[in-house]
């Protein structure tokens, strides 16, 4: 019975929070907008329009309602993903469009990396955290310092210089090669093409998970309840297992959560350094042009992805601390 | 043959800042059914001789001297013989109950754990028995599906004692039982203890630094200060007629109700209880002496006889050498 | 009637007579040995002094390139050098497509990169602490809506935010800091309440407001004090993840053209096609130098949390 109360609680904090950061933005996209945006849009043209016609431009894209109005409006495109067209990138075409075309490659790249970062971060983590002092140890902390210092775009270029400039093993951008494959060949050629992205983005965030997941099973092992697990004639390897673990992973859960914000971040840069066609590239592209409506999708759908992944983390920690589940 | 005997016990622990000798030459033992009180000020090495008797220590640690439980001799044995012995021959209630449950497990399954481990039945009848420990120690058997987050801290200190009980061992050792309970919980969990022991005629090493919890419980006392014991004897006559100045600031420090000597008000100790690297010279207590002389900085007692059946570390007990022989 | 002894002063017995300082005195110091207790501390922790060491070499640097001559900058300036060429002994990082010095536009660089971390830090630093202590030192309502507002913009993808932020308001370097300031102060907010929780749970807080102690008298007076060193250390990290913001910022072309960071150097960089021109000196040299200083911020950072928050272990 706890556990539903806890699900449905987490799940309406969701949309509660939801709910204001798109109050937030519209704040921002439209009441706090500096000049006009249909002007600014006018201008950037280069073209010369007149009046009716700015007035037309401006219907369309909703602002000539009165502003409470208009935070309905703006509150339902977005929940729908209604982003309007685009101004700049694709003229005439939808942005929630242009977003679906980008959005399954950089979907398996974002969650395949994760996954694999979470999971050799905290596997290592532990086996430091186990066995900490030893050589391997300070190496591996070293390596995770240097590796968490290192912004990911700078990191994607070490490793294009290397693996594709010094040793051509991987292409160096883009998703698929130009001459038009088939079958199995093709994804051999998209996986060769994915593989630096993919590893940039697992590396860049690899050294924090592991120095975060030692830390907390560090603290856990200083507890009273580990001291009483061996008492009880508990061999090592199940006292880590079944007392510690468990214990230290939630606090991990907590902070890998808090990440997931920069791993989009993250996401955007290295689609930029790698032209990987993905959503990340187009939000590049509609920075460089001034798309708002595009940058307004990008956005909204970071928003959305980053409070799922949060859910997901919270599932995860109800499932494994049972006092959130039964307060 | 004692339950329990230590012989010329010292453990040094390994630190950055050097070697602390925690425990510097302990002796005692303990017969089955018996209930030994072990009391000192924090820092004594009480709780260190509680973590030595199952090598609780790390491999760092330097434990030194005999220790002998159930006739194993303990710091010999090879680890696995070690995890047999533990929670099987010795079990510890530990001192901060409230924190020594794993808080996602349930409370059931590691009560259950401690039987497993040891082979000593299947998971249901494991089961089952947790549920009649937990009766035994007056809670209800549908318990065991419960979360530590979901007890009082008198319940869990009592689960705790449940557990210690698991394996049916000849030894408990109770490390500050009661210390982080509310006063009226406090009088619960002793009484439980005090019945259990009775009743299970187990051995007990009990360590606190509340004196007057000692009296009610122990048949024996021994008093710990700067890792050494300096006064061991019948609880009864060690509280009300000590031989060492330190058993009498302790005792003082506790008064009991209606007894005269504290009519007016307690009296304290002044000072603190010397760090383990800089024990002072010669007897480690003189500096908070109230009857220090001037040989007692020159002069390491040992526990000389003090009165029928008891013994005590001072220069002005009955069987201290004659201080011209000792001064040197 | 028992009489009692007269009572001895110090000096009269013959002890030296003690300076009387006034409590302000005091309290200076009290804190002066504090510090100088830390120090000892801090001095044995070999990645902070290595951290340490590279933030003053750095910060040498910095101050070094405010009064340099810009001229080595300017490509109108026909300085004659080769161009894109590799690190050289007149030239150690080499040059970039306009024959102009690498290692200059890192000079020039540290100057806006350090800046841009540390004001955006101070910002967060302030904003968290106010927002932190307030909510922990008034419960219920205001404390509910505050952890609310502030778990929103621990969630905030904040790239995302400072994306359309900076495209609305423009490339300028006062923006970039206040984004980043605005954008990343949740984590000190969460970390300051916590601190405040605990400490408000000490007597001495209830005492001092038995005594009748304004509100703010009590903040300033106690529970401040026990905030400063975690808030120090927290900041420390805060100016590493400040520093990584503003160059991914500029990478993506928002920084201020007029004032290029490590960042903006390595987005030029980029655009010109150094990757595909194997030109590694200019994007490594910017590249290292970020490295470089965010390490040693979260060195000196760790080295302090572990300083104030000692893990008692016994091995």
């Amino acid at each position: 019975m706890g556990t539903y109360r806890y699900l449905l609680g987490k799940l309406g904090q969701l949309f509660l929070t939801l709910l204001l950061i798109l109050s937030l933005a519209f704040l921002l996209f439209r009441v706090w907008q500096p000049g006009d945006p249909v002007l600014t849009w006018a201008r950037a043209q280069n073209a010369h329009y007149s009046p009716e016609q700015l007035e037309q431009v401006r219907h369309e894209w909703g602002l000539d309602i009165p502003l409470p109005e208009q935070y309905v409006q703006f509150m339902k495109d977005s929940l729908t993903f209604n982003f309007g067209t685009s101004t700049v990138i694709n003229p005439q075409e939808q942005v929630s469009t242009l977003f679906s075309r980008g959005m399954g490659k950089s979907l398996i790249l974002i969650l395949t990396s994760t996954m694999a970062s979470i999971a050799v971060g905290v596997v290592l983590g532990i086996w430091g955290g186990w066995r900490r002092q030893g050589k391997l140890d300070n190496s591996a902390m070293g390596v995770s310092m240097i590796l968490y210092s290192m912004p990911e775009f700078v990191l994607g270029m070490i490793l294009i210089l290397i693996f594709a400039g010094v040793v051509h093993w991987f292409p160096s951008g883009r998703y698929e090669s130009a001459v038009t494959l088939t079958g199995f060949d093709r994804y051999v050629d998209i996986a060769r093409h994915m593989a630096l992205p993919w590893l940039t983005l697992m590396l860049a965030f690899v050294g924090e998970f592991y120095l975060v997941m030692r830390s907390s099973l560090l603290d856990v092992l200083g507890e009273e309840y580990i001291s009483l697990a061996r008492a009880k004639g508990i061999r090592e390897k199940y006292v880590l297992r079944r007392h510690a673990v468990p214990n230290a992973l939630l606090p991990t859960i907590t902070l890998v959560a808090l990440s997931f914000g920069f791993i989009l971040s993250g996401v955007i840069t290295v689609e930029l350094v790698f032209s990987y066609p993905g959503v990340g590239k187009l939000s590049y592209d509609a920075l460089r042009f001034r798309d708002f409506n595009v940058l307004t999708g990008t956005f909204v759908i970071s928003v959305v992805a980053v409070l799922i992944a949060n859910f997901i983390a919270d599932l995860t920690y109800g499932y494994l601390d049972p006092r959130v589940r039964r307060a | 043959m004692s339950v329990l005997r230590v012989d010329d016990l010292r453990v040094t622990y390994q630190t950055k800042g050097g070697e602390v000798p925690a425990v510097r030459g302990v002796s005692f033992a303990i017969d089955k059914g018996e209930v030994l009180g072990l009391a000192g000020e924090s820092g004594c090495g009480k709780s260190t001789i509680a973590g030595a008797i199952l090598r609780l220590h790390s491999a760092h640690t330097k434990i030194e001297g005999t220790l002998e439980l159930d006739g194993m001799n303990i710091l010999e044995l090879s680890p696995g013989k070690l995890r047999a012995a533990r929670w099987t021959a010795a079990s510890i209630v530990f001192q901060g109950a409230l924190h020594a449950l794993n808080p996602v497990q349930k409370i059931g399954d590691q009560i259950m754990e401690a039987i497993t481990v040891h082979n000593m039945a299947t998971d249901k009848e494991a089961a089952v028995r947790a549920g009649a420990l937990l009766e035994q120690v007056g809670l209800p058997p549908r318990r065991i599906d419960d979360y530590p987050h979901e007890l009082s801290g008198g319940q869990k200190q009592r689960v705790m004692i449940a557990m210690t009980l698991a394996c049916s061992p000849s030894l408990i050792i109770a490390d500050e039982p009661t210390t982080a309970l509310d006063v009226m919980v406090q009088a619960q969990v002793l009484q439980l203890l005090r019945s259990l022991q009775h009743d299970l005629g187990l051995a007990m090493l009990f360590i606190t630094h509340d004196l007057s919890v000692l009296v009610d419980v122990s048949d024996r006392l021994a008093i710990m200060y700067a890792g050494k014991i300096v006064e061991e004897g019948k609880a009864n006559e060690v509280f009300h007629a000590p031989q060492h100045p330190y058993t009498a600031a302790l005792a003082a420090a506790f008064p009991a109700i209606g007894d005269a000597r504290f009519r007016h008000r307690p009296s304290g100790l002044g000072g603190d209880p010397p760090d383990p690297q800089h024990i002072p010279p010669g007897c480690p207590f003189h500096p908070r002496c109230e009857r220090a002389i001037e040989v007692c900085p020159s002069i390491v007692p040992e526990l000389w006889d003090a009165g029928p059946d008891r013994r005590a570390a001072c220069v002005h007990v009955a069987g201290a050498p004659s201080l011209e022989s000792v001064r040197s | 009637m028992k009489t009692e002894p007269a009572v001895q002063t110090p000096e009269a017995v013959g002890a030296p007579p003690v300076k009387k300082l006034t409590p302000k005195q005091l309290k200076r110091e009290r804190r002066k040995r504090a510090l100088g207790r830390f120090w000892k501390q801090f001095r044995h922790n070999k990645a902070g002094m290595a951290g340490l060491s590279i933030l003053v070499f750095f910060a040498v640097v910095a101050i070094y390139s405010i009064f340099a001559d810009k001229g080595a900058l300017d490509p109108t300036i026909a300085t004659g050098g080769p161009r894109l060429a590799g690190p050289s002994f007149h030239y150690p990082l080499g040059t970039q497509n306009d024959g102009i010095s690498v290692l200059a536009l890192v000079i020039e660089g540290s100057r806006v990169s350090l800046f841009v971390g540390l004001g955006a830090a101070l910002i967060s630093m302030f904003l968290g602490t106010v927002i932190g202590m307030w909510a922990g030192y008034k419960s219920n309502v205001t404390d509910a809506v505050l952890m609310r507002l502030t778990d929103v913009f621990l969630v905030l993808p904040w790239l995302a935010l400072a994306i359309v932020l900076a495209a609305m308001f423009g490339r300028n370097f006062w923006i970039i800091i206040l984004i980043i300031g605005l954008t990343s102060w949740a984590g000190t907010a969460r970390l300051v309440r916590a601190q405040v929780l605990s400490v408000k749970e000490r007597t001495y807080i209830e005492r001092s407001r038995a005594l009748g102690a304004a509100d703010r008298h009590v903040v300033l007076k106690h529970i401040m004090p026990n905030l400063m060193p975690v808030i120090f250390a927290n900041t420390i990290l805060t100016i590493a993840i400040a520093i990584l913001s503003e160059s991914q910022l500029s990478f993506l072309g928002l920084g201020d053209p007029k004032s290029k960071s490590w960042g903006a150097v390595i987005e030029e960089a980029f655009r010109e096609g150094a990757l595909t021109l194997h030109a590694w000196w200019w994007l490594m040299a910017p590249s290292i130098c970020i490295v470089l200083v965010v390490l040693a911020f979260t060195m000196v950072g760790f080295a302090m949390d572990e300083i104030i928050n000692p893990r008692i272990r016994e091995r």
